[in-house]
């Protein structure tokens, strides 16, 4: 035996073709995905918890303003207008404090036993983006229910609803990495906590969830179009709601939303590793 | 540097944490298929090595191979030969016993044709059979680590590292664990590296082993021949005194004796 360079030539069990290696990284990022789901499935209370803060926005907010006609939505009614924001803002605070778990899953020694394992960091990454998806369905079901029972009028057409499917997975996937890797920074549950509420309000009111990027005065109005929440909000209004519209385009939404997660699925995949050091 | 029977193998391997060296110009060498101890104190360098050895984290200087390849430049490799049980708790209790092991399949990526019989012969091997499908959180602190070998050697790895295996264990839940890797010895297809404080463990189970102590091997060697070169009457325990210099020993950052702690109390 010696040393790197010169090492045993590869077996042939070792030499993977690129369709290999891509079915393998699909299947092991679907198995952190399943093994998430298992969990959540398992004990399904922290969905229960987690529609809470929805349904008072809807039930108290939504109706109260709705009635004083305080903001203009053009042919919505505010609560048809606030629907989609409010299912971005549950998906969002849920997705954002998944670094916590990854912190705990570190000071078990979970984090360990992946990275020593020979899937690719970026599998292991997307497998829990994955998971921070699955979490955002359930969501995304008690507010079209509620929703509904508030007279809302929800599009039921299968392409809009597929629609709004891929863009709370793709709106979970990335604000969970963007936690992921805030988690990677700062290693603690202490210091995440503070960060974490430092970084949900602000993305949640520099956007376009509950009032229109037109009452916003210029400034605020340029952050909202470089927050990725506001894409994930305008996508669903067109989608989600009868008579909803795009300001951005479907399209334009669902690619912010795809190369944002590529490119932070990179970035976490280089600082993961830095969590069992 | 080069040993054709050797599984591991370092070179002035070395890991600074800024102006603290946790280890300095370790030279090892590992034959196949034994049971190597790394033994030391708290805050010897062990959890270190492991880590570097298993590419979790990169040495800053020196070399090592592991199952013939390069840890830094063939991380990928490696990790696909070694199987690793980490000190800390690793197994996921909120899944089952069962679910661990798929998910150790999958990442490993063991053929799908065998998963279900590789999984049914771990379980069985490590005596988990009965309760494969119960969630982890309702095992005892030795089947917790049953099924973390279990997970570790599923795809039947070339070298086992195993970091303080038994800490925090009952005498009969180590027990258990020592005699699944007398069994694994006794195969011969795999080579274990362990660390631990346990001289007992060392003597139960260890071809060889070396004594850290500072960051650097201290003593290495047989048990037997390194209790035979101190004194006639001399326990594994004598030639560690000796070797660490017998002095209440001060090393282990607080976030080291924490997470020992820790593994103990959930071992309960």
């Amino acid at each position: 035996m010696t040393l790197a360079g010169s090492g045993r030539p590869l077996a042939a069990s070792d030499s993977h073709t690129a369709l290999a290696a891509v079915a393998g990284f699909f299947e092991q990022t679907l198995a952190v995905a399943r093994a998430e789901a298992r969990k959540l499935l398992r004990d399904p209370t922290e969905l229960a918890s987690r529609a809470v803060q929805p349904v008072l926005w809807l039930i108290v907010f939504g109706q109260v303003f709705t009635r004083t006609h305080a903001i203009p939505t053009g042919p919505l009614s505010y609560l048809e207008f606030m629907a989609p924001g409010v299912l971005a803002q549950g998906v969002l605070f849920t997705a954002i404090f998944f670094g916590i778990a990854v912190i705990w899953e570190r000071d078990l020694g979970i984090v360990h036993k992946l990275l020593a394992s020979p899937a690719p960091r970026a599998a292991l990454v997307l497998g829990k983006a994955g998971a921070a998806g699955v979490r955002g369905l359930p969501q995304a079901v008690i507010i079209y229910v509620l929703a509904a029972l508030l007279g809302v009028r929800l599009s039921l057409h299968p392409v809009g609803l597929l629609c709004v499917t891929a863009l709370v997975l793709l709106g979970a996937a990335v604000f969970s990495t963007f936690s992921l890797i805030v988690a990677c920074i700062v290693k603690t549950r202490e210091r995440f906590m503070g960060i974490g509420q430092l970084l949900t309000m602000p993305l949640f009111f520099a956007s376009n969830a509950i009032y229109p990027l037109e009452l916003m005065p210029g400034w605020l109005r340029v952050v909202a179009r470089i927050n990725p929440l506001s894409y994930f909000v305008d996508g669903l209004r067109a989608t989600m709601i009868v008579s909803g519209t795009s300001r951005f385009g479907i399209g334009v939404d669902l690619a912010v939303a795809t190369g944002l997660l590529a490119f932070l699925v990179l970035i976490a995949a280089r600082l993961y590793p830095g969590l069992a050091r | 540097m080069s040993d054709s029977n050797a599984v591991i193998q370092t070179s002035m391997l070395s890991r600074t944490f800024g102006s603290l060296t946790a280890v300095r110009d370790l030279n090892l060498v590992v034959p196949s298929g034994a049971i190597f101890g790394v033994l030391g104190p708290n805050g010897a360098g062990k959890s270190t090595t492991i880590k570097m050895l298993t590419t979790l984290l990169p040495p800053t200087a020196g070399r090592a191979a592991v199952a013939g390849y390069d840890i830094a430049r063939q991380a990928a490799d490696v990790r696909r030969h070694i199987g690793y049980v980490p000190q800390l708790l690793s197994a996921d209790g909120a899944l089952t016993g069962r679910e661990n092991l798929e998910l150790s399949a999958s990442l490993y990526r063991v053929p799908r044709t065998e998963r279900r019989r590789r999984i049914d012969d771990a379980l069985a091997f490590m005596d988990l059979t009965n309760s494969a499908n119960q969630v982890v959180r309702t095992y005892s602190g030795g089947m917790i680590r049953r099924l973390e070998l279990a997970q570790a050697m599923l795809h039947e790895p070339t070298v086992l590292f195993l970091d303080e295996p038994t800490i925090g264990l009952d005498p009969l839940a180590r027990r258990a664990v020592w005699d699944r890797l007398l069994q694994l010895k006794a195969n011969g297809r795999m080579t274990v590296l362990l660390t631990t404080h346990d001289m007992e463990e060392a003597e139960a189970l260890c071809d060889a082993v070396a004594i850290m102590h500072q960051g650097t091997i201290a003593r290495s060697g047989r048990p037997a021949d390194l209790r035979a070169a101190l004194g006639v009457d001399a326990t594994l325990e004598d030639v560690f005194a000796d070797a660490v210099g017998g002095a209440i020993e001060e090393g282990g950052s607080y976030r080291d004796v924490g997470r020992v702690r820790q593994t103990a109390r959930r071992l309960g």
